[in-house]
């Protein structure tokens, strides 16, 4: 049913540390290898040796340049998946029933069985945060590794998205952003995570946390006490008589 | 966004079928006999021909009458219900009209149902607050307007039809000019689409991809905007054509083919457009439009 289930028991999602991502891609890799095996149609690639390769990904890792109101510029890397909206445009506009929100955790899935591959939840989606896999023919999106995190076949630890368990930096976290006292709950509020493109009213779960202030530097470089060399000997004695000229 | 031949084929022909069919089920053309299953015919062809097209862009067509299921929540589906009852309720009027019967409320009905048909099609792209564009009153009206105006110059309706050409020309600039400032007012910036905004200005740095992938080919089709500025004008002046047409030349299949002909080229030509100038939010993330 594609109607929203209006209140959902828990809001499963990821917080994203713009502060500490560092633009790796490991997440994209773990991602689509997960996604390549066990749940639904496995993610495809055309042309993936030849002059135009191109794939189906659930996750992309863009890197921007930010210019702050003073001081030097800085790289922040971002990473792009779905937020699992508490009011997922994607799942409205749905024609068969096949894009859909769980009530139980608030997962947004697609049964690959009912998409008719007509794209528009592509279109509603702000994020692009969907793709169609051009050999399955149907819509792929991030299921928040469902088939991972109760998946009791699984050690503990590993029982948490693929992108989440593999980040090297821990700029990923997994939780029930629901609970106010969860630990990603905690996380976003002590870091004023916030939502992507708000004013179109898709209530995100997921949350993105901005990076941290930059120390200010306070000499011209951390290697100028290094750089002031005494000049001895022969060039001592240059140093000495030209700089009397 | 990437104009699909299928969908633009649909749009245009459907849109054209469920115009003629709602002039011919409220009876404004009363062919009769011979003359009524071949109007009946065509509104038909154009408007199963168009609802068929569509089925070519979906990923798996075998499955399309799942769409019928969601019409609480989808426009689409709505749209499948509404086009199959439109369908189905012209029958019975086309059955008696080839019997010389004239249509009455029965032919009401089905006329509302054939302009809601094309309402909801129009719906699937107006709801989309991901394409500015799109996402305003004017997307349906011009829908509705290009439906009447086209099923009044098949209904060989001289008068009515160079009105509607002429409205529909004029609603179509000022789609034009409303549509070129929707994105900005909607304000989705690459600092509100990655909440960067709030520690300075972004731009981007490096892609995350070399090759293209399916949002790029879908949503950020900018090769289709070249030759927007001519496509405008071929379009304005095809759709105002027929009402040259129809009211300068005398009457007759070669005026009216004529007539035909040209806002068909005007259809395409602005439903082209709707598609390649729509530019989608998506974009923002990759620094294009």
């Amino acid at each position: 049913m594609t109607c929203l289930p209006g209140h959902t028991e828990k809001r499963l999602g990821l917080v994203i540390d713009l502060d500490t991502c560092v633009g790796c891609q490991a997440c994209v890799t773990a991602c689509k290898g997960w996604n390549d095996q066990g749940y639904g149609a496995p993610l495809s690639d055309q042309d993936a040796y030849g002059a135009e390769p191109s794939g189906t990904f659930l996750n992309r890792v863009h890197s921007y340049e930010v210019q702050p109101f003073e001081g030097a510029a800085q790289v922040v890397n971002f990473p792009r998946s779905c937020l699992h909206c508490e009011d997922a445009p994607c799942v409205t506009v749905c024609p068969t029933g096949a894009s859909y929100k769980r009530h139980e955790d608030g997962i947004v899935l697609v049964n690959e069985s009912a998409c008719i591959g007509c794209g528009l939840c592509a279109w509603a989606c702000p994020y692009g945060a969907r793709e169609m896999d051009a050999d399955a023919g149907v819509m792929k999106k991030c299921t928040l590794c469902v088939d991972r995190i109760y998946n009791e076949n699984l050690p503990t630890e590993d029982r948490e998205p693929a992108c989440v368990r593999t980040c090297p930096t821990g700029a990923r976290h997994f939780g029930d952003l629901g609970d106010p006292t969860s630990e990603v709950s905690l996380l976003v509020a002590a870091r004023g995570g916030y939502d992507l493109m708000p004013d179109l009213k898709t209530r995100p779960t997921n949350k993105y946390l901005p990076p941290r202030k930059k120390d200010a530097r306070t000499d011209a470089s951390l290697l100028a006490p290094l750089l002031d060399l005494q000049a001895v000997g022969l060039a001592g004695w240059l140093d000495r008589v030209l700089g009397k000229i | 966004m990437h104009p699909a031949p299928s969908v633009i084929l649909f749009t245009v022909l459907s849109g054209l079928g469920f115009g003629f069919l709602a002039f011919l089920t409220l009876g404004l053309v009363q062919p009769q006999g011979l003359a009524a299953f071949l109007s009946f015919g065509l509104g038909y062809a154009l408007a199963v021909g168009g609802l068929v097209a569509s089925t070519f862009h979906l990923g798996q067509p075998t499955r399309a009458w799942r769409a019928f299921s969601q019409w609480r929540s989808s426009w689409l589906s709505r749209e499948a219900w509404v086009s199959v009852a439109a369908l189905l309720a012209c029958a019975p009027v086309a059955l008696r009209a080839m019997g010389g019967v004239v249509p009455g409320g029965w032919g009401l009905i089905a006329a509302v149902l054939c302009l809601g048909t094309v309402l909801c099609t129009s719906m699937i792209y107006a709801q989309l607050a991901t394409v500015p564009r799109w996402n305003h009153w004017i997307t349906p009206v011009l829908f509705l307007l290009f439906a009447l105006a086209g099923g009044a110059i098949l209904a060989g309706l001289r008068v009515p039809a160079g009105v509607l050409s002429l409205a529909l020309a004029g609603m179509l600039m000022t789609a034009f000019r409303l549509g070129d400032g929707r994105f900005a007012a909607r304000g989705s910036t690459l600092a509100t689409a990655t909440g960067l905004g709030s520690i300075g200005t972004p731009r981007v740095f490096e892609q995350p991809h070399t090759g293209g992938n399916y949002l790029m080919r879908e949503m950020i089709h900018v090769v289709g905007r070249k030759h927007s500025q001519k496509l405008r004008a071929i379009a304005v002046v095809s759709v105002a054509l027929p009402a040259v047409i129809l009211w300068a030349l005398p009457g007759g299949i070669v005026s009216n083919g004529l007539a035909v002909a040209a806002h068909l080229a005007g259809a395409l030509a602005a439903r082209w457009l709707f598609f390649a100038e729509a530019e989608h939010v998506v974009g923002l993330y990759y620094g294009q439009r």
